[in-house]
């Protein structure tokens, strides 16, 4: 994942913009455009002005991950900063809008004829691995709780490189497989979208064509020669 | 490849978003480039051999040298904020007027050829997993037909939490139709014109000077003062660029009276060019760099060779957002122009500039037959800015027509500013043989335009874009409304201007020639 990932960003990275193609109004400055950014990756604005329920589904959703992926730190640290477990009855309850949020959004692409139109096989496969995971997660949470001293071992020592052992135990290996595989295709799938909206020139560009010249990689300007 | 029998689309109080009717906009597309005209362009004379391998090579060319290409193709969740976006969708109900499923029809092959994870599914045989699609005769007849029912207008992008650009996927696509040997008619045919002739109308120099002395003749029959429209002089401050629909077609021709009126008033010299006698730049629309550089190298030229300072640009969209935005990529650097004035500079800009510092003399009433609303063209409202403050581009047209007449109203703000609707016929679309989807396309416009006519008693609307004023000429009939309605913004200005040492006319007079225009 992270080679992939870190190919891909390369990738967009050296690929060359040539024209100023920001989407106005835009801001002419790139403290407007860092606010802008901000504005679309925590606020979704520009979805937020299209459709209210693909907002709300997909920034509850959103949210939701982030608490609950803030929650899953404790299993990477020998000694977890104390905030995290003063935190966790809260972010714990994150689980549940990330349930309802990502069964909205399934409900849609069946239910709206414009979506179902759109969505290809592995639309609805994303949705069903996320609530797969979502699923297994809450279950080992709420009935069915494995070790989780030895899980917090096991991925510590991952990080020292030593193999302490996994507790025996059905939904974990699945939980843990299906997010291993979320990993695997994150850099050959739509997940692409996470690093994609950083490069995306209609909203990272400044609107300051006329202040700043931006010449042609291709002539270098040399049009007066 | 003539027009099929159609139903305008009825108006309604809203605009609602239908539900999908596949391939009801399955056409042929619009009329195929002639070998002459791609020729003209460097582009092949027909459909190229292997041309299927030949697209996929050149779509990796493509998404090689745009990284906004790459990023659109990637990042697409399918999160469907935009399926009720686009105006040809609203008119027409066709899904592959969606923009995601515009996109899709060129991302789809992108996956199957260019993404690992297309490729080694489609070694499995699972194409369908992600919707990989393989080139075929089928594909690009898709694509020729749904690129072609796409004006580049860029409403999608504001709604898009990613900022997914269909225009550029668009213009990908309809440059990789051009390099196999599939081009447009309609575009090719007006870019070969530019570059035998000088612009798209194809007028030759005589003939511009000719029109230009008779609308002095004009003006100076209206106002009793003679204002020169000076062609070619050399040593002019300003090199104005107009459209060339601006020189006799109608309402263009009454705004080109204008800016003449206005710059006259001002007292600074100016100049048309007869090499660079057109703004428009349709290297643009069918996404091809080297013709958008050779178009936008006239202008450079023609700036050089008549010694001007500054270069003010007529009304016209798409030409305001080459040059506000390309210009200097493509022609630059302008270092040899006046740099204490902004370069390019639109002619709303000069005009408002003006009237800030009290330098025209206007008569509001003149205008008080109209009660007018303003239609924000795409590509000036989403492309570009005026005035260097934000939010120019909208408050600069609206601050000129409230000075210029009594009656102003603006139509629905899901419909202005930012999320104007597209006039129908942008991106290269205005010919005749695309005119369902040009009427189909109007239906999101007219429909704010109506309500605004019966709820506030609208007699005209404004525009500073060739494209929109020729295609609203054209559609407004079409739905019931006169074609008299679409007005250009420099005409307001025109009508109410008192030039100096103009004696006042009686408001009779003014219905008088106005019955003439």
């Amino acid at each position: 994942m992270t080679l992939g990932l870190g190919h891909k960003i390369y990738q967009y990275w050296s690929t060359p913009a040539p024209f100023r193609i920001p989407i106005t109004p835009a801001p002419s400055t790139l403290p407007g455009v860092v606010l802008r950014m901000l504005a679309e990756i925590f606020l979704f604005k520009s979805l937020f002005k299209a459709n209210k329920w693909i907002w709300i589904l997909g920034w509850v959703f959103h949210a939701s991950l982030g608490l609950v992926m803030l929650q899953h730190i404790v299993y990477f640290q020998q000694q977890p900063p104390v905030w995290i477990y003063q935190l966790q009855p809260y972010t714990q309850l994150a689980a549940y809008p990330l349930l309802v949020s990502l069964s909205g959004l399934l409900l849609r692409r069946f239910m709206v004829d414009r979506i179902r139109y759109i969505s290809s096989p592995s639309d609805f496969l994303m949705l069903f691995l996320l609530i797969a995971i979502v699923s297994s997660g809450l279950l080992m949470m709420l009935f069915w709780t494995p070790n989780l001293y030895e899980v917090q071992q096991y991925f510590t020592g991952l990080l020292r490189l030593t193999i302490n052992p996994l507790p025996d135990h059905f939904l974990l290996y699945l939980h843990l497989l299906l997010v291993v595989f979320l990993l695997l295709i994150f850099p050959f799938s739509k997940l692409l979208h996470a690093p994609g909206i950083f490069f995306s020139p209609t909203l990272n560009q400044a609107d300051n064509a006329r202040q700043k010249p931006h010449p042609s990689p291709k002539t270098g300007n040399d049009n007066n020669g | 490849m003539a027009n099929r029998e159609y139903t305008v689309p009825e108006l309604f109080k809203h605009i609602e978003t239908p539900k999908i009717e596949p391939d009801s906009m399955r056409l042929p597309g619009p009329f195929k480039a002639k070998p002459n005209h791609q020729q003209a362009l460097g582009f092949p004379d027909e459909l190229v051999d292997n041309w299927q391998q030949k697209a996929i090579d050149a779509m990796g060319q493509a998404v090689k040298q745009s990284r906004g290409l790459r990023v659109f193709l990637d990042s697409c969740v399918k999160c469907g904020a935009c399926t009720d976006k686009c105006h040809y969708y609203l008119g027409s109900a066709d899904p592959k007027n969606m923009p995601v499923a515009r996109q899709d029809l060129f991302r789809n092959v992108y996956r199957k050829y260019h993404t690992p994870a297309g490729r080694f599914l489609s070694k499995l045989g699972l194409d369908w997993l992600i919707g990989g699609q393989e080139m075929n005769q089928s594909v690009l007849d898709d694509w020729y037909n749904y690129y072609h029912q796409c004006s580049e207008c860029r409403r999608c992008t504001v709604y898009c939490p990613y900022g997914i650009d269909t225009s550029e996927i668009t213009m990908a696509a309809r440059n990789i139709m051009s390099n196999i040997g599939v081009g447009q008619k309609y575009s090719t045919e007006v870019i070969s014109k530019v570059y035998q002739v000088g612009n798209n109308l194809g007028l030759p120099e005589a003939a511009l000077q000719n029109t230009l002395e008779g609308l002095e003749e004009d003006i100076e029959e209206e106002t009793g003062i003679f204002v020169k429209l000076p062609l070619d002089q050399v040593g002019a401050d300003i090199l104005l660029v107009a459209p060339s629909a601006d020189f006799f077609a109608e309402p263009h021709v009454d705004g080109l009276i204008g800016y003449a009126k206005v710059l006259h008033e001002s007292g600074i010299s100016w100049t048309f060019s007869s090499k660079a006698s057109e703004a428009a730049n349709f290297g643009l629309f069918i996404g091809n760099e080297d013709s958008m550089r050779k178009i936008a190298l006239r202008i450079r030229e023609a700036a050089i060779d008549l010694g001007v300072k500054r270069i003010v640009f007529g009304e016209c969209g798409h030409a305001w957002r080459v040059a506000y935005n390309y210009l200097e990529t493509l022609a630059g650097p302008f270092d040899f122009l006046d740099t204490s004035y902004p370069m390019p500079q639109h002619i709303c800009e000069f005009t408002h500039d003006l009237i800030q510092r009290n330098q025209l003399v206007l008569d509001p009433s003149r205008n008080d037959d109209k009660t007018v609303t303003f239609h924000d063209s795409c590509n000036v409202a989403r492309a570009s800015n005026m005035g260097g403050i934000s939010g120019g581009q909208f408050s600069i047209p609206r601050d000129i027509i409230r000075a210029v007449c009594n009656r102003y109203v603006d139509m629905a703000k899901d419909t202005t500013h930012e999320a104007t609707f597209c006039c129908g016929g942008g991106g290269g679309l205005l010919t005749d043989d695309l005119m369902e989807v040009r009427v189909k396309g109007a239906l999101p416009r007219m429909t704010a335009l109506n309500n605004v006519v019966e709820e506030h008693g609208v007699t005209h609307m404004a525009a500073i874009c060739a494209i929109c004023k020729s295609q609203f000429s054209k559609i407004l009939p079409v739905y019931g409304m006169s074609m008299d309605m679409i007005v250009s913004l420099h005409q307001l200005v025109g009508n109410a201007i008192i030039l100096t040492g103009q004696k006042e006319v009686t408001h009779q007079k003014i219905e008088d020639q106005h019955h003439l225009l």
